[in-house]
């Protein structure tokens, strides 16, 4: 009887990946741990080690294809003794359903979740914007597809050019070429004085960075993911944010601090936390969480020129959204101004980071339902644009806050005060907010998207502040 | 590895008569400084905490005197010392103490934040082992601007359980860069004797599995610091990476101004005092080798003692901040 290879999961948010290589050949036999194959994810390449026994009978998807889906049939084993000649892939099927000789945990959970429990694709998430409107940009600029990662990875390198002051650190940075890949190429490019591999000592290293700025330095600390930063939370706030201050300003810490924040996708509660409100409410900080490539680029690159200390919190599951960059020597983005993604009318939707993405769909949804919802990307949480959230709530009358992280406490509280403080008489319903559930974040699929916000909950808050307004 | 107590066998340190009366002359400066510290804080003219060097002059005094242009000093709370003996003007840091506009950081950092970016003085920190991975920093820049410069990391015997020293020393060890690690014993983390925190009680050997050089020095004995501090800092500045020098000091008052001192005896403070005072210490062998009579002496303390008045007047007339300055400083407004 011959068995199916699966195309396997090898990360927690891999949807596709490139099979860039076969290491065995059809008549090869195979055992169960050899490496039959290399394949290439947006994050790394990776081998794939045979579950099973056999001959490789047939190969299904040859070597060099790019975006093959996980759970596809790739090749085919057979029996030793079978008729080679004769084996073929079981009928089509059902991939996502099927994942039984992938084996990996992961493949297991994502079989166990009805379909309809399961968190949306990222892919086509976001209505596939056109170009957007800049006005700061020059006439006729052209704009090329560009992922978030790339996007990021470019604005480091951009700097790093220029300045011979700017390097880079962290854990993976240099010949892992970055645990999500966005510090890419950048050794090859800077070599190993400028692109720094730390050990995993995530307070030594943010502390040393610090030390570095003082000196006149302009470091970019990158931290695997803001969840192992709060080992080095005390640098950040006490020594990068407060000695300006401190010092009358004799001593400033031109720094970066940058890496994913938020949820990931099954990576369980403390892989999973969004620290915006944290690092928002230090003074002596800038905060910047983008959603876009555009500005990933923009506002990295203006970090990373930034006099001050700068918190910069991507996105992992942005990390490989592709968005439309503007095709200029110098795209620089300024800190601390929002965006109007969408205009509308009816209710202004508020978000920052990947909740951009989630306000985008839910204000298509609700333009179909006769709504005219204008979205607002933040970009930047301090300094925080208000004005622009202001002059909205003036037109609209209506505010739903939407963010990744908990309520309690949140940017959402902090933009609803100060809306009902400054355009308290423009206000027809009380402001919503949108957030995740008051729970550390659980791991079982279900449970982890009954806890994260999504476009739905949006239309939702969105009709409520709406209510018997149409 | 040469990791092994140094003070007891050896010959005595030597320096020249200039020498000698300069450390004289610094380390008076630092116990008058602190002295009028202490008696103004009595008199409710310095507020929150202040944890006052008296006992320990001859640490920073000897190590100061191993460093050249452009080498970097920082260290934690217990910072008067450290920023009379980087030059920084003793008006300036009495005006930080009362808070005042005419303070290094214009009132708004107090006794354990000040800085002085032109004397190379980065502070001046407040968290208990944070400045050890921050000098490190410092060091790091100087590796990578690929200058000779070398930085001075001073933590105490408390500190020295800080996790984060650790990482920092594994980091230096592994990139050589050019630190040095001075670790200030005073024999107590706040009121916990060196016994009853810390379970290798020989902190110059807590580098040993970072390949970090260690050793112990009389840190009562300015030149005995000088000279152990020579050895470190070229073996920092030459490229063989950190080396940790353990003075053995102890401190004279409380920890900071509020101590009860109920965790050691009136008897130990008046021993180390009468026998072991870095600064009769020194003035002993002035006199024993001739090098300044009892009026020359004399002479200094009084130019001392006038030089710690013109900082005490002038820290009590400097007015308070402008109520302006309660805004500014918190960013660098500069176009990007």
């Amino acid at each position: 009887m011959s068995v199916d290879i699966l195309m396997p999961a090898l990360s927690p948010t891999m949807e596709e990946g490139t099979l860039s290589k076969w290491l065995k050949k059809e008549g090869d036999a195979i055992k169960s741990g050899d490496i039959i194959a290399e394949i290439e994810t947006d994050k790394a390449t990776m081998e794939v080690e045979a579950v099973d026994e056999g001959v490789l009978a047939k190969i299904v998807v040859p070597e060099g294809t790019e975006g093959v889906k996980v759970n596809a049939v790739i090749a085919v084993l057979s029996e030793e003794g079978e008729d080679v000649s004769k084996a073929a892939p079981s009928k089509p099927k059902d991939e996502k359903a099927d994942a039984k000789s992938d084996g990996s945990a992961e493949a297991e959970a994502r079989k166990a979740v009805p379909e309809e429990e399961k968190p949306k694709p990222e892919t086509p998430e976001q209505p596939r914007a056109a170009v957007p409107k800049d006005s700061s940009l020059p006439e006729g600029t052209t704009f090329t597809d560009t992922t978030v990662r790339d996007a990021l990875r470019d604005a480091m390198a951009e700097e790093m050019r220029k300045d011979e002051r700017v390097f880079v650190m962290g854990e993976e940075v240099a010949q892992y070429q970055g645990a999500y890949k966005v510090t890419r190429e950048l050794l090859q490019e800077f070599g190993e004085r400028r692109v720094i591999d730390t050990p995993i000592t995530e307070h030594g290293f943010a502390g040393l960075g610090v030390g570095a700025a003082f000196a006149g330095l302009r470091p970019i600390v990158e931290f695997m993911t803001f969840n192992f930063a709060m080992q080095a939370i005390d640098h950040v706030i006490n020594s990068a944010a407060k000695t300006l201050y401190m010092s009358g300003g004799q001593m400033g810490c031109p720094i970066v601090f940058r890496g994913p924040n938020g949820a990931a996708s099954r990576v369980g509660a403390q892989h999973s936390q969004d620290y915006s409100a944290w690092y928002a409410q230090i003074p002596g900080l800038k905060v910047i969480a983008p959603y876009d490539a555009a500005d990933a680029k923009g506002l990295l690159k203006a970090a990373i020129r930034d006099p001050n200390p700068v918190v910069f919190l991507e996105h992992e599951l942005l990390y490989g959204q592709s968005f439309p960059v503007p095709d200029i020597d110098d795209h620089i983005v300024p800190i601390g101004k929002a965006a109007v993604k969408r205009e509308g009318t009816d209710v202004t939707l508020v978000a920052h980071s990947r909740m951009v993405g989630f306000a985008l769909q839910a204000a298509e949804r609700l333009a179909e339902e006769g709504i005219s919802a204008e979205v607002i990307d933040l970009r930047t949480l301090r300094p925080l644009d208000t004005d622009t959230v202001v002059e909205s709530v003036k037109k609209t009358s209506r505010l739903v806050c939407c963010e990744e992280g908990w309520r309690f406490m949140g940017v959402g509280a902090e933009i609803a005060a100060t809306v009902v403080a400054e355009a308290f008489d423009y206000l027809d319903a009380p402001p919503v907010r949108v957030y995740q559930k008051d729970v550390p974040l659980p791991y079982a699929a279900n449970l982890e998207a009954m806890s994260l916000p999504n476009a739905d909950d949006i239309v939702a808050a969105a009709k409520k502040v709406c209510e018997g307004a149409f | 590895m040469a990791t092994k107590p140094k003070s007891a066998k050896k010959a005595p340190a030597k320096a020249t008569k200039a020498e000698m009366l300069a450390f004289y002359r610094e380390m008076l400066l630092i116990r008058r400084f602190e002295e009028k510290a202490g008696q103004l804080y009595g008199m409710g003219k310095i507020a929150g905490f202040c944890h006052l060097y008296i006992g320990q002059e001859a640490v920073v005094t000897g190590m100061q005197a191993c460093l050249k242009e452009g080498d970097q000093v920082i260290t934690g709370y217990r910072d008067h010392g450290h920023m009379l003996a980087c030059q920084m003007d003793p008006k300036g840091v009495m005006a930080e103490l009362t808070g005042r506009i005419g303070g290094y950081s214009r009132g708004k950092g107090g006794s354990m934040h000040m800085f002085s970016k032109e004397k190379n003085f980065y502070g001046g920190h407040g968290i208990v082992g944070a400045q050890v991975p921050l000098g490190t920093g410092l060091a790091f820049a100087n590796k990578y601007r690929g200058n000779d410069n070398v930085s001075l990391a001073y933590f105490g015997d408390g500190a020295a359980n800080q996790g984060q020293v650790y990482e920092a020393f594994n980091m230096a060890s592994l990139w050589k860069l050019p630190v040095v690690y001075v670790i200030e014993n005073n024999m107590y983390a706040m009121g916990t004797s060196v016994e009853r925190h810390a379970s290798e009680v020989e902190l110059f050997k807590r580098g040993i599995s970072f390949e970090i050089e260690g050793e112990e020095v009389d840190g009562m004995d300015v030149l005995a610091v000088r000279e152990a501090g020579e050895k470190a800092v070229k073996h920092a500045r030459s490229g063989k990476g950190p080396y940790i020098l353990e003075m053995k000091t102890y401190r004279y008052r409380g920890h900071s101004m509020s101590d009860p001192a109920k965790y050691r005896k009136r008897e130990e403070v008046d021993d180390i005092r009468s026998h072991h005072d870095p600064i009769e210490g020194l003035k002993g062998q002035i006199l024993e080798l001739g090098y300044a009579t009892e009026d020359d002496l004399k002479k200094i303390d009084n130019e001392i003692k006038a030089i710690v008045k013109e900082a005490a007047d002038f820290s009590l007339e400097s007015p308070e901040p402008d109520p302006s300055e309660l805004w500014t400083d918190v960013l660098i407004e500069e176009a990007v």
